[in-house]
């Protein structure tokens, strides 16, 4: 089962790589990984995507806390978390199948960021779910390329997790 | 060392917990409020390891780290101990560690100089050893060039260190050193690499002490929660055949007078883990002995029949455990480790308890006190039961059939001569194991291994760290052949540097661990283990001889009638060190035994020969 931790961590040299370092010598395969600034100076947010069972999640929750450079760990509950990725997706067009495209494009609140005669590349933003089905919708058309986003997460309602952090 | 966790990320306090009490001798003030005191890089180097009260350093020289190497020439307070090789710098300074409870501080230089110490640092890292390593790097403007002598040793050491750390300028030296100390002695212990480049050892900033440790992600928690003590306590009053599984935790927290409290109020048996020996008494009559694949079989087959399985600063190693799925199966467990992460890793505990060994187990004594009121405790039956164990199945060994000199009985008089006061350091396979059997160990710290790592070459360096950190103690190394080739350098760096030392070689010609498991599971084919350093062999190298060339006394014994004399003549001579090579027989074996893959229930106390053991 997929779980989808928000990390806190330093911004410091060498911390992917001792991030993700943990995740393969424990044997935990990373889905998908997000990285940028908090709006905390100094701070950055790593958000992970693991496939893996509790008791398993524990130990590597676990294991990632005794980081230094890492700050907090939380799992967010599906239901109370807004969820997003982003795709960049080329897909071959020609006379016959542009206006099918631009409809599809439109039904999923899609947007086109470059045109040429036999190629669009369509930005899509949302959860897995949305972009999957968008994928699968331009798939006979021709993907000719994907760049995609890990996935980023926040909980739902007023509280953020840097300001449990500095609560404390 | 501190003790609360810090709230984050508020600026942590200044560092008077982390600075020893005693002021150094010889150091120029640098806490004034006035004006900071301009140092080089390597002159602040040299500063913060005098103000962290370290006084022996372990190390070797290179071109990467020769800035600060100028600067230690002339420190008053720090003895540098020129060793022949890194790697025994690493050992020798987790000999000086594990002995003393301190930290042990091996230097390097860059490139291989720092790769020399990986396995030593690994090996710190399996047994929760503080050792801070420091490491020279190239100039900060070559590094990534592939310069001369540049590997990235901070990304080695990732896996192996609690962390590691790379200092590019000089000004971030004394706060990184000193949380690099910081980390290494608290919590659980373990080692921490500190990199620093040429360029930040020649340059100049003002030395600032005590320095501000940032560390808003180091929260080790020590103290535990009452409740789930409280639970265990009521456990382990209600329990019918409780046990005590005391691993290494115990000794490096070092909590075994109130372990020796908890268990005499009790009355529950207790078992010590390699890592443990030393942590509970031998001769006390609820130890049951070592647990694990060459336990005694009252140890092995105590936790197995557990109903209450008490694991003290204790993992769950496979050794210990044997197969885990079978491993203790009718135990409710009490787990309490200081890092949260060893709980439920390998076995769910039933009640977790994260904290540091020796409060919890102060108040576990307190709430066993309390629980005792509401319930009689009554364990007799399983007394009854493990002393007819400890009875029909005592430590002990058969003497060589091929009429050579018998490996365990030469170790166990090493132990029953020397005395429970000194310190006994083995590399690692059988003479390893014979050495946690047959010595008697009384006092924690008194018996240091490479456990977890299993690292050869470990002893010989290992008991010269030990010496240094205790002159007025006897140390031992009880080495193999296999062991003694790999390290045996750092005997020049005794004699050299005044560290009489004794080491033991229980010379079976072979690498004896190894070829007993091809004895047992290989059908006997001894692939690649014979070294040709005993009995009927060309003996090479000759070790009494090789003894000598080091200016050591070189002893070889042969007769069974000439063990305690060389072992007293060992002991006597304290002007050089002593090797004495013990020709032993290459058959003897290591037993009990619990083949590995198989639960703890298949002991064998000898050859083929399984204790009978009541089936539920």
């Amino acid at each position: 089962m997929s779980h989808v931790l928000s990390m806190l961590v330093e911004d410091k040299p060498g911390l992917l790589t001792r991030v993700a370092g943990l995740f393969a010598r424990r044997g935990f395969n990373i889905e998908s990984l997000a990285v940028g600034k908090s709006e905390i100076p100094g701070l950055s947010r790593i958000t992970v995507v693991v496939d893996v069972e509790q008791g398993p999640l524990e130990q590597v929750t676990k294991q990632l806390n005794k980081l230094i450079n890492v700050i907090k760990i939380v799992e967010l509950d599906p239901t109370q978390t807004v969820e997003r990725e982003h795709l960049l997706i080329k897909v071959k067009v020609d006379n016959t199948t542009r206006s099918q495209i631009l409809e599809a494009t439109n039904l999923f609140r899609a947007r086109i960021v470059d045109v040429s005669t036999d190629a669009l590349v369509i930005e899509v933003t949302g959860d897995t779910a949305k972009t999957q089905a968008l994928l699968r919708v331009l798939e006979p058309y021709g993907i000719r390329e994907i760049a995609q986003s890990g996935l980023l997460a926040m909980g739902r309602g007023p509280k953020s997790i840097t300001e449990r952090v500095y609560k404390n | 060392m501190p003790t609360e966790s810090k709230p984050v990320p508020t600026k942590p306090k200044a560092t008077d917990s982390l600075v020893p009490p005693k002021k150094t001798a010889g150091t120029a003030k640098a806490t004034s409020a006035a004006k900071p005191e301009i140092l080089t890089g390597s002159g602040a180097i040299l500063r913060t390891l005098e103000n962290l009260g370290i006084k022996e350093v372990f190390g070797l020289p290179g071109g990467a780290i020769m800035p600060f190497y100028d600067e230690l020439m002339s420190s008053t307070t720090i003895r540098h101990i020129l060793v022949r090789h890194e790697q025994g710098a690493g050992h020798a300074a987790e000999g000086y560690a594990s002995s003393t409870g301190k930290v042990g501080v091996a230097i390097a230089t860059s490139g291989p100089g720092a790769t020399n110490l990986v396995t030593a640092i690994a090996d710190a890292h399996m047994d929760s050893v503080p050792l801070l390593a420091i490491t020279g790097q190239v100039f900060s403007t070559s590094m990534g060039t592939d310069a001369f002598q540049e590997v990235d040793i901070v990304g080695i050491a990732m896996p192996i260190t609690k962390h590691s750390f790379l200092v590019t300028k000089p000004e971030d030296i004394p706060g990184t050193i000193a949380a690099a100390y910081l980390i290494a002695s608290s919590g659980r212990p373990g080692p921490v690499l500190v990199d620093v480049t040429k360029d930040a050892q020649q340059n100049s900033a003002p030395f600032v002490w005590p320095p501000t440790i940032d560390l808003p992600g180091y929260r080790p928690v020590t103290k535990a929660h009452g409740k789930q003590i409280q639970a265990a306590a009521k456990l382990i009053a209600e329990a019918k055949r409780p046990v005590f599984y005391v691993g290494g935790g115990v000794i490096r927290a070092e909590a075994s007078k109130e372990l020796f409290a908890l268990a005499e109020k009790t009355g529950v048996p207790v078992v010590t883990t390699l890592m443990a020996r030393g942590a509970f008494p031998d001769s006390h009559k609820q130890h049951l002995g070592m647990p694990g694949m060459h336990g005694t079989v009252p140890a092995v087959l105590a936790l197995q029949e557990a109903d209450v399985l008490i694991a003290l600063g204790a993992r769950f190693d496979d050794r210990v455990t044997g197969k885990p799925s079978e491993f203790a199966p009718d135990a409710t467990v009490i787990h309490v480790d200081v890092d949260p992460a060893e709980i439920s890793k390998i076995r769910v505990a039933d009640v977790p308890i994260v904290g540091d060994a020796k409060d919890v187990i102060a108040d576990l004594t307190a709430a066993y006190a309390d629980a005792v009121k509401k319930v009689t405790p009554d364990i007799s039956a399983w007394w009854k039961r493990l002393d007819e164990l400890k009875a029909r199945f005592p430590l002990g060994y058969d003497e060589p059939e091929d009429g050579l000199l018998s490996p365990q009985y030469v170790i166990e008089r090493i132990g029953a001569i020397t005395g429970p006061e000194a310190i006994y350091a083995a590399g690692v396979g059988q003479h390893q194991m014979w050495a946690a059997q047959y010595i008697k160990y009384e006092r924690p710290n008194a018996w240091l291994n490479s456990g977890g790592a299993g690292t050869m070459g470990y002893g010989v360096p290992a008991a010269m760290g030990a010496k240094v950190a205790n002159p007025d103690r006897t140390v031992w190394a009880i080495d193999g052949d296999g062991c003694f080739q790999m390290t045996n350098q750092e005997l020049a760096t005794c004699t050299i540097n005044d560290i009489p030392i004794k080491v033991a070689i229980i010379n079976n010609s072979s690498l004896g661990m190894v070829r007993q498991w091809q004895t047992l599971f290989y059908n006997g084919r001894h692939s690649f283990t014979d070294l040709n350093t005993g009995h009927d062999t060309v003996m090479i190298p000759d070790f009494v001889k090789l003894a000598e060339a080091y200016g050591a006394l070189g002893i070889r014994v042969t007769k069974k009638e000439d063990v305690d004399a060389a072992i007293t003549l060992a002991n006597e001579t304290n002007d050089r060190p002593v090797v004495i090579d013990f020709i032993v027989s290459a058959d003897a074996m290591v037993w009990p035994m619990v083949p590995q893959g198989v639960g703890n229930s298949s002991v064998q106390y000898a050859r083929e020969k399984a204790p009978e053991w009541e089936e539920e």
